[in-house]
């Protein structure tokens, strides 16, 4: 078969992390052989461990490495690789990098060059889109950037808008302006970051829907005319615009919608002559309308929850299909086999706004893998998550015959991913798939925000029980660990060993106290001895919660709590990392720490006024001066870090007594940036 | 081995008016403890907290490993014997785990009095020094005290078993390898310095602690010099320049933590060598001792159901069960620990005293520790038993007790009267430890035989003089006599002058006992050399 003959011999993944490893992974199947490349922070990566051979590109900082296409061109002829796949983000929608590849006779794994740039510039693919008779969402996407004039659109559809850069992606360099009075701000701080992101500030403003759901359907296209969808995935649910947990299929979702979607998307791809993986971006609304927002022209991060509900290996498709196969299967071939979703594990606070976290990953321990659990990872136990790169530690995907079960899947999966060393979203993901809208179905792209305070428990009502939870689980787990030692010792059963708080003539009480949001509760556990065992009495002692005491009894068994609180029994999975206590419940994570006894301040230089980085990154703007008066909240500086900006304010009135980060300066996280005296 | 057939009916009229009796004195101990264990005034703790410091019973809590048992001595001492109320002699002492190691904690109250050493102070703090010596247990002094108690000064400095023994004994166990260690968190003045500086490790907390020979004003009359106590002897002096301390700490939960890292570091293995089984727990519920004693003191009752309430898996192999009945010996375990028990089941005749003599040579050539349950009214009275020897059996019996090396453990959970209570391994008969029942009574005879006694002098005086004495006028006689008895006899009185290391409620003396032989086998058990035996 001529067809097989073509298949390349070796390639090279001009990416990292996850989905290197991934590309990796199915041409090792294929008995493709595979080049890596890194840069000085991934030196000892595990896609570079798990390529075949791996080229060294330069520092850290992506400009200087991943994104040096000479380099990567470089690194394919030295070792002979026939074609190049660029993974996601990168090189991998940069038209000027497929034309170096076609220069040098180096297959590039993904679209022609003219599709890339027709859909590179968002105001060029919807004017395609319009003539292919593509719905779009109403907007401007001219040619006339003067404020004036996108404002004057602006006006004209209606707020709210959404301000875009047409060079942009993933959320960045993107404002929704929710009135006029706002649109200038926004205006201004679009383009400032659509600058820095991308070199290109040029903007397109569209009307914004308010309770859209974001839908997108996987295309396919080889180089004889074939092309097919494999159907839907909702990413509905998203933080700042970045997709947070992705499904597949949508949910709601009519044959018949299916099909007009699957073919406009079909319908997009032709009309810029697409060629490989790609995916088209609708908005679809309320009432089954469907808007065109954009095409991207690569592998998308969330393709696995496709593979999982079609049965196909999308990586394979792209190499046969840049090797010049036709498709392996037709639109008839293709049938959607029960649910999948696509949780991604970052490393990031999502209680502090989702601030990027780095550091080491010193406890990394995934749930096992098997036919409903599947973990894309580029990481290890004691790598390192960055300031260079994009903080994903993996992506957990599982699969199920429904979305009920499928869900389910998905939130024992997370309570088993246990990661140290490292803030991590995983206890959003947690209450996010646990959250009743979201397995009742009741999701737009506002799902976030609207549920903020179920997603992050701010009634404190709902302690409660957990409370009394956390504090059984430390007394029962004190009790085991002590069962335990006792056996390594010369007196292995004396009544020393118990837990008990056994007193002379006096009640057995175990003193806590554990904190929950920064709010310190004290909490009583007395033991009572019943037969051999015990039971508890607990009690709250805060003023949120009404004086009672709680009649308990449990036990912990291979992670879980098993808890009979006043007759009503229950249980917990729990994660622990020192003195921090995580109890997964139906109804979410609680996060707990318990207090040991203030030892005093032992570092005598402690920080006092100054204002620390909150991560590593880069200073982009200095707004005062030393000796400047300020007011409380007052911007006073603009840091990049993991691509975004964080604005450092005024904590209080006060005075700048002195800056240490001048604009372009590195700074490392937790270092001090300005002096500052604030006002008695 | 053999379990025990309770023959008890907790069902029965008689059970349940027994267990209301005992309830209400285990209720009335622990009403007067709740009380006790506040410690000084409100005002007083109010200031103590202020301070930044944490109350000596928190100390103590702060400072055992997390949910540790803590076994306390003498709750009641000093309890209604001075003119000033002294709530547990203004020291709080016991056995706690630390660091995995059982040591024993002498902590000053300073809300009580500025933690000055009352007589019976002193007496509690060696007390709970000789324990430690006994059981070879490290000693952590979490030291904050005012040193003598200046108006009681005469009791209290001069004699032998005064405050001078206090350093004596670190001194001493310091050079028996026994760890000395010393938290000062409070004043520790005059011949309190003493405790810091004779420590094998000591730890003083910024801005709290201080340690001088003289305090200020005492400075400023002999010298003139004006000099602030912290100047004098706070931490930094101490820690910097004179090294009288070697450890500073912040504050008081960190000098707490920084006595666990002593322990720590400690490298110590407790030598336990000995036969230990599982734990099992009695078959029979100890909280039915309240039902078994009965509420009159006179009433005999079986002491195996208090056994079987005690032992594991309520068995107990009985030695020598046909002989010599009025004293029950035999084998059984407590926390997996071998035992030899001896209690009393009425009076001591020669057989008893002879089979309960041979019990003690078996428990001490085998190293196994001895418990006593202690109901005695005496040894048996009379021409027959005079001219059978009852003094020198009953002698062996003490010869036995005396000099058996294996930890004693004595319980008094009845009459404690007369020889009896040395045969039964009274106070004077070095038990590691001694706890009493709220029930129990102690005195060198029962009051009514005190009464009897001396009524029967006075009567014989008045006879000789022809003068008549009415039965009315007997009874008025010996009531306060009886009533002298009563109250002096009474747990509350005995361990408020430390004759006992603390009263228990009964339903915890399995509990108790556990902990103190587990804590004696610190201490390797050694050879027994016995007096001699008259035969």
């Amino acid at each position: 078969m001529t067809q097989t003959q073509r298949m390349f011999s070796k390639i090279l993944i001009a990416n990292r992390g996850e989905i290197a490893c991934r590309v990796i992974k199915t041409a090792r199947r294929m008995g493709i052989l595979t080049v890596a490349v890194y840069s000085d922070a991934d030196e000892n990566s595990l896609h570079v461990n798990m390529a075949d051979e791996a080229i060294y590109l330069g520092p850290s900082p992506s400009r200087e490495s991943y994104l040096q296409a000479e380099k990567v061109i470089a690194a394919a002829k030295k070792t002979g690789a026939q074609a190049i796949h660029p993974g996601y983000g990168f090189l991998s929608e940069n038209a000027e990098f497929c034309r170096l590849c076609a220069e040098e006779n180096i297959i590039f794994i993904g679209p022609p060059v003219g599709a890339i740039e027709a859909m590179g510039s968002k105001s060029a693919a919807k004017s395609i889109m319009e003539k292919a008779q593509v719905p779009l969402v109403p907007g401007y996407h001219g040619d006339d950037q003067s404020e004036a004039v996108i404002k004057k659109a602006a006006d004209e559809m209606g707020y709210p808008v959404l301000l875009k850069a047409t060079a942009g992606g993933g959320g960045k360099g993107m404002r929704q302006v929710w009135s006029e009075a706002e649109f200038s701000e926004g205006f201004a701080a679009a383009k400032r970051e659509a600058k820095s992101s991308f070199g290109d500030d040029t903007m397109l403003v569209e009307k914004y829907l308010t309770q859209p759901r974001h839908v997108e359907i996987q295309v396919f296209c080889d180089n004889h005319g074939n092309a097919v969808y494999l159907f839907e995935r909702d990413c509905s649910v998203q933080r700042r615009h970045q997709k947070v947990i992705e499904e597949a299929p949508a949910f709601n979702m009519s044959e018949t919608l299916r099909a007009q979607m699957g073919e406009s998307a079909i319908k997009s791809a032709k009309a810029i002559g697409y060629q490989g993986a790609g995916t088209v971006e609708f908005l679809l609304d309320v009432d089954g309308s469907f808007y065109f927002m954009e095409m991207n022209t690569r592998l998308q991060v969330e393709h696995p929850v496709t593979e999982l509900i079609s049965g196909q290996d999308l990586v394979e498709w792209q190499l046969r299909v840049a090797a010049g196969e036709v498709l392996p299967k037709s639109q008839e071939e293709l049938a959607i086999n029960g649910h999948a979703f696509e949780a991604r594990i970052y490393a990031e606070d999502a209680n502090n706004d989702f601030l990027p976290a780095t550091g080491t990953l010193s406890f990394l321990q995934p749930p096992e893998e098997s036919e409903h659990v599947r973990v894309d990872t580029g990481v290890r136990q004691g790598d390192e998550v960055s300031v260079f790169y994009d903080p994903m530690i993996a992506k957990l995907i599982v699969w199920d015959e429904n979305r009920e079960k499928a869900l389910q899947r998905l939130s024992k999966a997370l309570t088993e991913y246990r990661i140290n060393g490292v803030t991590t979203n995983i206890d959003f993901l947690y209450n996010l798939a646990t959250c009743p809208a979201f397995i009742n179905q009741d999701i737009d792209t506002g799902f976030i925000e609207k549920h903020h305070d179920e997603i992050f428990h701010n009634s404190e009502q709902a302690l409660a029980d957990e409370l009394p939870m956390a504090a059984l689980y430390l007394v029962l787990s004190l009790a085991n660990k002590a069962k335990a030692h006792a056996t390594t010792t010369t007196d292995p059963h004396s009544p020393w060993n118990a837990t008990n708080a056994w007193r002379l003539n006096e009640a057995h009480i175990h003193q806590l106290v554990l904190s929950h949001n920064d709010i310190k509760y004290p909490v009583t556990v007395e033991q009572k001895r019943q037969g051999a065992g015990s039971y508890y009495l607990i009690n709250v002692n805060h003023e949120k919660f009404a004086e009672r005491t709680l009649d308990c009894q449990g036990r912990i068994e291979d992670g879980k709590l098993h808890v009979s609180i006043d007759g009503h029994r229950s249980q917990a999975t729990i994660a622990r990392d020192g003195d921090n206590i995580s109890l997964y419940r139906q109804n979410g994570v609680f996060n707990f720490t318990y207090i040991t006894p203030d030892c005093g301040n032992h570092d005598d230089h402690a920080q006092q006024g100054g204002l620390s980085a909150p991560m590593n990154g880069t200073m982009v703007s200095v707004l005062v001066n030393a000796g400047d008066k300020v007011i409380k909240d007052q911007p006073l500086m603009i840091m990049e870090a993991m691509k975004m900006e964080h604005t450092i304010k005024a904590p209080s009135d006060g005075v700048v007594t002195a800056i240490f980060y001048q604009t372009g300066d590195m700074v490392d996280g937790g270092c001090e940036l300005i002096a500052f005296d604030a006002d008695e | 081995m053999a379990k025990i057939t309770s023959k008890i009916n907790p069902r029965s009229p008689e059970f349940t008016e027994n267990a209301q009796a005992m309830q209400l004195q285990v209720d009335d101990l622990k009403a007067k403890l709740e009380q006790i264990k506040l410690g000084g005034g409100e005002k007083s703790r109010e200031r103590h907290l202020s301070r930044g410091k944490l109350l000596p019973r928190d100390r103590v809590n702060t400072l055992l490993d997390s949910g540790a048992p803590f076994l306390e001595f003498s709750q009641l001492a000093a309890d209604s014997v001075y003119p000033d109320d002294v709530p547990a002699a203004g020291i709080i002492t016991g056995i706690g785990r630390v660091g995995g190691q059982e040591c024993v904690i002498v902590a000053n109250d300073a809300t009580v009095k500025g933690g000055t050493y009352y007589p019976l102070t002193v007496k509690k703090h060696l007390r709970a020094q000789t324990i430690a010596q006994e059981n070879n247990l490290p000693c952590i002094y979490l030291v904050d005290s005012g040193g003598a108690n200046l108006p009681n000064q005469d009791d209290v400095f001069p004699d032998k078993e005064h405050f001078g023994r206090i350093f004596f004994n670190q001194a001493n166990m310091s050079a028996q390898a026994i760890p000395q260690i010393a938290v000062v968190m409070g004043s520790c003045t005059a011949g309190g310095a003493y405790v810091p500086a004779m420590a094998d490790e000591s730890i003083i907390v910024k801005e709290q602690g201080t340690i001088f020979l003289a305090g200020p004003p005492l400075v400023k009359a002999a010298t003139g010099e004006v000099v602030s106590a912290e100047d004098l002897g706070g931490a930094d002096v101490h820690c910097r320049t004179s090294g009288v301390a070697d450890h500073y700490a912040q504050n008081d939960n960190h000098a707490l933590e920084l006595a666990r890292t002593i322990v720590s570091n400690l490298n110590r293995v407790k030598p336990v060598e000995m036969n230990i089984k599982p734990v099992q727990e009695p078959a029979y519920d100890p909280q039915e001792i309240y039902g078994i004693i009965p509420k009159d003191a006179r009433q005999p009752f079986d002491i195996r159901e208090v056994i079987a309430r005690i032992v594991d898996g309520s068995e107990f192999d009985e030695f020598k069960a046909l002989y010599g009945t009025t004293l029950v010996c035999g084998f059984a375990r407590i926390f997996g620990y071998p035992v030899g028990i001896v209690g009393n089941n009425g009076i001591l005749f020669g057989e008893s005293a002879q089979k309960g003599a041979h019990f003690i040579e078996l428990c001490a050539q085998r190293k196994i520790p001895l418990v006593f349950l202690q109901n005695i009214t005496g040894f048996m009275v009379g021409q027959q038993y005079e001219a059978g020897g009852i003094a020198k059996h009953g002698a062996k019996m003490v010869t036995a007790v005396a000099t058996a090396q294996v930890p004693k453990f004595t319980i008094l959970i009845g009459g404690s009267f007369g020889a009896g209570n040395y045969g039964m391994c009274g106070r004077a008969y070095d038990p590691r430890f001694l706890f009493m029942w709220p029930n129990a009574r102690i005195s060198v005879m029962g009051g009514e035989q005190a009464a009897g006694v001396l009524a029967q002098v006075k009567r014989d005086q008045k006879e000789k003089r022809g003068e008549s004495w009415t039965e009315q006028e007997e009874a008025k006689f010996k009531q306060p006599i009886i009533d002298t008895y009563e109250h002096q006899g009474h747990p509350y009185y005995a361990s408020a002058r430390l004759w006992d290391d603390g009263v228990i409620d009964p339903a915890d003396t399995r509990q108790v006992l556990g902990l103190a032989i587990s804590a004696s086998l610190n201490k390797p058990i050694a050879d027994t050399k016995f007096g001699l035996f008259r035969m």
